[in-house]
C-alpha cells in the first residue's frame, strides 16, 4: 500500500498537572480512513490525550497535527475538521432531542436543507425519531448516547473522536453504530479514533491499536500484532498481559461529584 | 459569528420561557419588598419631605429582580461545565466572543423580561410611571442594567468549580451592590461616604437611568447613567470573551 500522509499526527506529546505526568511524550500517527483503538486502564491517560487532540487542553510539550492543523495554533480548522462524543454527556437536558441536533447544526455552519435532512436521517438511524420533540432529561442513558453518536456526526466530519461510545449501549446497538461507522467510512473515507474497555469490540474494529498505562504508549499495532507479541489468542488476554491485572481506581473528579449532587437534586 | 450569537441566545430564551414555575418563583422577593418597604415605610418616606416611596422604590426593585435573574442565570455556565454542555460549545468551530455575546444578550433578555413581569405587577398595585412616552427608553436601560450583570455573572462562573461558591457570590457581591445602589433610598440625601461607594456601583446607574424615565427623580443624570452602563457592559463583554477563549475542559 502506497504511504499516504498520516491525518492525525502526535509527537512526544506531554502533559503535567502540576508535578503528576499525565502524559509522558507520546507519538503515534493515524492514516485517512482508518479506525484507531486507543486502549488502556482507567486513569491511564487516555482521555486527557483527546482533550488535548480536540482543542480542549493546551499540551504541556509536543507537537499535534490534526489534518495538517495544530490544535494550538488553528483551534478552529481543528474543530471544523472533527466531530466528537464525549465519555461524559454533553447535552442539553432542558432542550428536545431535535433542539440539541438543530444547535449543533448551526454552531457548525450546516446549511438549513441540508440540516433538515441529515437530522432526520440520523434521528431514524439512532432509532429516536419518534421521540424527537421529547426532552432529553427523559431519555435513558442509552438514549442518550444515541443521540451524541448522531449529533456528533451531524456535520459531516473528516474524523470522528468516540470516547467510550459504546458504554451502556445493548449489542444491538453497538453493531447497528460500528455498521454505520463502517459505511461512512467506505462512502466518506471518514477517520475513526475510538476508546473502549470491550477488547472485543477493539479487535473487531480496529485497524490498528495503541495500549497506553500510565502515560506512556506501551504497544501498538494490529490487533493481531498484539495478540501475536504477547503470544495470546485474545485481545483481551493481550491487553492484560501487557497492562498487569491491578484495579485502577479513578478518584471521583469535581465533575463526578457535581453529577451525583445534580442526580440527587433530580437533575 | 452572527449564528452563534443567535444560537446561544435562542437556548436561554427557550429554557426561561419553559420554567414558568422559575417565572412566578421569581416574583415573590419583589413583592415582598415592594409591600413591606414601599407601603410600610411610605408615610415616614412622605413626611420627611420625599413625595411617594412607590414611586421612588418600584425603579430600584425592577433593579434587584433584574440583577438577581441575570446573576443567576449566569451561574448557569457552571451547571454547562459540570453536565458537559459546555463542552459541546467549547469544541464547536465557533468564534469565543460570540459565545459569549450569546449567552449574555440571551441572558440578559431572560433578565429583562423577568424585570417586566415585576414592573407590570407594580402598575397592579398602584405604580404610575411618570409618562408612559417614557416606559419603552425605561426598557431599554433595563436591558443594559441586564446585560451587565448577565456578563458579569458569567464571568463570576467561570472563576467557580461548583455552585457552593453561589451563595458566597450572592453575600458578598449581589447583595452589597444592591444595598449600597440607592435602589432603596435617595442617593442625594446619603452622606458622602455612602454616595462615593455607589458612584463605583454600576447598578447606581441602572437604577438611576430607569427612576428617571419612570418616576421623574435624577441623581447622575441620564446621560452619565447610559454612558457608564455602555461602557461597563463592553468591558465585561470583552472580559467574557477573553475567559472563554483561555477556557479548558
Amino acid at each position: 500500500m502506497p504511504a499516504m500522509s498520516p491525518i492525525i499526527e502526535v509527537r512526544d506529546l506531554k502533559k503535567n498537572y502540576g508535578t503528576v505526568e499525565a502524559v509522558k511524550g507520546i507519538s503515534f500517527s493515524i492514516e485517512k480512513g482508518q479506525t484507531f483503538g486507543f486502549l488502556g486502564p482507567n486513569g491511564a491517560g487516555k482521555s486527557t490525550t483527546i482533550k488535548m487532540l480536540t482543542t480542549l487542553l493546551a499540551p504541556t510539550a509536543g507537537t499535534i497535527r490534526i489534518d495538517g492543523s495544530d490544535p494550538g495554533k488553528d483551534p478552529h480548522a481543528v474543530r471544523s475538521t472533527l466531530g466528537i462524543v464525549f465519555q461524559d454527556p454533553s447535552l442539553d437536558d432542558d432542550l428536545t432531542a431535535r433542539e440539541n441536533m438543530e444547535m449543533h447544526g448551526l454552531l457548525y455552519g450546516v446549511p438549513r436543507s441540508e440540516r433538515r435532512r441529515r437530522i432526520a436521517e440520523l434521528l431514524e438511524f439512532v432509532d429516536l425519531a419518534d421521540r424527537r420533540d421529547d426532552y432529553v432529561r427523559k431519555f435513558s442513558g442509552g438514549m442518550k448516547r444515541r443521540l451524541e453518536i448522531a449529533r456528533g456526526l451531524l456535520h459531516r466530519p473528516r474524523i470522528i473522536f468516540l470516547d467510550e461510545p459504546t458504554l451502556g449501549l445493548d449489542p444491538q446497538t453497538r453493531n447497528l453504530m460500528w455498521a454505520y461507522l463502517g459505511k461512512l467510512k467506505q462512502d466518506d473515507g471518514i477517520t475513526i479514533f475510538f476508546t473502549t474497555h470491550y477488547m472485543d469490540e477493539a479487535d473487531r474494529n480496529a485497524d490498528t491499536i495503541a495500549v497506553i498505562d500510565h502515560g506512556s504508549i506501551i504497544a501498538s499495532g494490529t490487533p493481531e500484532d498484539l495478540k501475536r507479541s504477547t503470544h495470546k489468542h485474545s485481545l483481551e488476554d493481550a491487553f492484560l498481559e501487557l497492562t498487569g491485572r491491578d484495579i485502577r481506581d479513578e478518584s471521583a473528579s469535581g465533575n463526578e461529584r457535581m453529577r451525583m449532587i445534580g442526580r440527587a437534586r433530580g437533575r | 459569528m452572527l449564528r452563534t450569537v443567535y444560537v446561544m441566545w435562542l437556548r436561554e430564551v427557550k429554557k426561561f420561557l419553559r420554567s414558568p414555575s422559575r417565572i412566578v418563583a421569581a416574583l415573590a422577593q419583589p413583592l415582598f419588598y415592594l409591600l413591606a418597604l414601599g407601603y410600610g415605610l411610605g408615610g415616614v418616606f412622605k413626611a420627611a419631605g420625599q413625595g411617594s416611596y412607590v414611586q421612588f422604590l418600584v425603579p430600584g426593585i425592577v433593579g434587584m429582580t433584574i440583577v438577581f435573574t441575570s446573576i443567576f442565570n449566569g451561574m448557569q455556565v457552571i451547571w454547562d461545565r459540570q453536565f458537559g454542555f459546555m463542552k459541546e460549545t467549547l469544541v464547536a468551530p465557533v468564534p469565543r466572543s460570540g459565545i459569549m455575546l450569546g449567552r449574555t444578550l440571551g441572558g440578559a433578555t431572560v433578565a429583562t423580561l423577568q424585570g417586566l413581569v415585576v414592573l407590570g405587577l407594580t402598575l397592579a398595585l398602584g405604580f404610575q410611571p411618570h409618562t408612559w412616552v417614557l416606559v419603552p427608553p425605561a426598557i431599554g436601560v433595563m436591558f443594559l442594567v441586564a446585560a451587565v450583570y448577565s456578563a458579569l455573572g458569567i464571568i463570576v462562573a467561570s472563576h467557580l468549580s461548583d455552585m457552593q461558591g453561589f451563595q458566597f457570590v450572592v453575600n458578598f457581591l449581589v447583595m452589597p451592590m444592591f444595598f449600597l445602589s440607592g435602589a432603596l433610598f435617595p442617593l442625594s440625601e446619603s452622606p458622602f461616604a455612602l454616595r462615593a461607594v455607589a458612584a463605583f456601583d454600576p447598578l447606581s446607574y441602572g437604577v438611576d437611568g430607569m427612576r428617571i424615565l419612570l418616576s421623574n427623580i435624577s441623581h447622575f443624570g441620564e446621560t452619565a447613567d447610559v454612558t457608564v452602563l455602555s461602557v461597563v457592559a463592553a468591558l465585561l463583554l470583552g472580559l467574557g470573551s477573553y475567559r472563554f477563549a483561555a477556557m479548558e475542559a
